[in-house]
């Protein structure tokens, strides 16, 4: 059942202030949700004013000043500080989006941080991503055959390929499940955006032999129709990706193998 | 572990044009199902008799329960439209995000305006019903 209130331990109190923008040209106030998992407290927002002249031109670099000069103990998940990882997937500026590609210019105002929206939080800006990536592998993302395996490779058409344009891309870092109002209400059952994009990576894959068993895998009221097309995935994905429309394409199989 | 607490969700979401439509498509939903019930005290004041009649007349004719209508009439228009919307995307249609901005604001300009013309014709061609 949806809840639109966070329960008494999330509920969210004022934290510290850390000034290092003496004399900045342009400072800015980066505000981070921070929670520490030793204290037992709530989790509170820490301001730091920062300028931006002593830093990178991303999100991420002005974290990482933060962490390196001001407090060492602001706790994130990044690595390839190019978009291709997923890692920095975090809740900026209200929505998600990755840190390392999202241009600190590019936000009006305060600098707000805030992990990925209506999960578990580990320690500050990081989520538990755990069941996420169960659903993930709940449909299978590999290639299902049944016939004997050929000699060389399974070949595919360059437009068969084609279909696979706008699905492989996937770097699966929850920006869209973790924007989903659907998703916030019924995550333990809905599979949510982006692993239903990996599910028709698999069902439009011309080498795929298993398109029946994994169709027959979603046909159920949660796992696929909690998507009522609210299109906050599509907006959100720092790729440019549509899990919406994969997700009504899996609704068109659904329908189109029935008749 | 058990004490983790739930990250924030609708408290700092940015709205945008995306939810908005939805959760309004949703609330349309209801007020039209609520609005019925004054559709079924205005039928069955027609059934009781014309005083029945007259008195519901005189309550639905009041300035305030008429902008109430107004509402329920844009209500009507927008479920309706945004209803055509979603059977483009059942579909497989209209998609890409710059056709999803387009087809919501469509569907907000759609309701606004069959509203404006429903009591256009209601308040002045019609010579003032309810």
């Amino acid at each position: 059942m949806a809840e639109f209130t966070l329960p008494k331990n999330s509920k969210i109190q004022p934290g510290k202030t850390v000034s290092a923008a003496a004399g900045a040209k342009r400072a800015r106030k980066v505000v981070i949700y921070r929670w520490d998992p030793d204290t037992g407290e709530n989790p509170r927002l820490d301001t730091f004013e920062i300028d931006l002249d002593k830093c990178g031109p991303m999100v991420l670099d002005a974290i990482l000043y933060i962490k390196n000069e001001l407090d060492p103990t602001v706790t994130l998940r990044r690595s390839c500080r190019e978009g291709i990882c997923g890692s920095c997937a975090m809740n900026i500026d209200g929505t998600n989006t990755l840190a390392c590609t999202t241009a600190t210019e590019s936000i009006k105002g305060d600098v707000k941080i805030y992990p990925l929206p209506h999960m578990p939080v580990q320690k500050d800006l990081v989520p538990d991503l755990t069941h996420f990536f169960a659903q993930y592998a709940s449909v299978q993302p590999w290639l299902k055959t049944d016939t004997a395996p050929p000699d060389r490779e399974r070949l595919q058409s360059k437009d068969d390929r084609a279909k696979l344009d706008g699905l492989y891309e996937c770097i699966l870092c929850a920006c869209c499940s973790t924007s989903c109002p659907s998703y916030w209400w019924n995550s333990d059952r809905y599979l949510g955006p982006a692993a239903l994009l990996q599910a028709y990576r698999w069902l439009a894959d011309s080498r795929d032999e298993a398109t029946g068993e994994r169709l027959d895998n979603l046909e159920d009221p949660f796992r696929l129709y909690r998507c009522h097309t609210i299109m906050n995935c599509a907006r959100t994905c720092p790729k440019g990706l549509n899990p919406a429309k994969a997700i009504a394409e899996i609704k068109k199989m659904m329908v189109s193998r029935t008749l | 572990m058990s004490n983790r607490p739930l990250s924030p969700h609708l408290q700092i979401y940015r709205p945008q044009l995306t939810s908005v439509l939805s959760i309004t498509h949703r609330a349309t939903g209801v007020a039209l199902s609520l609005g019925t019930m004054v559709l079924l005290y205005w039928l069955q004041a027609v059934a009781r008799g014309p005083e029945a009649y007259a008195a519901a007349q005189e309550f639905l004719g009041c300035w305030l329960v008429k902008l109430v209508l107004a509402g329920w009439t844009w209500a009507f228009f927008y479920h309706l439209c945004n209803g055509i919307r979603h059977l483009f995307w059942d579909a497989g249609k209209g998609f890409e995000l710059r056709h999803v901005y387009a087809s919501g604001y469509t569907v907000l300009a759609a309701a606004t305006t069959l509203t404006a013309l429903t009591w256009g014709y209601v308040l002045f061609v019609a010579g003032g019903a309810a």
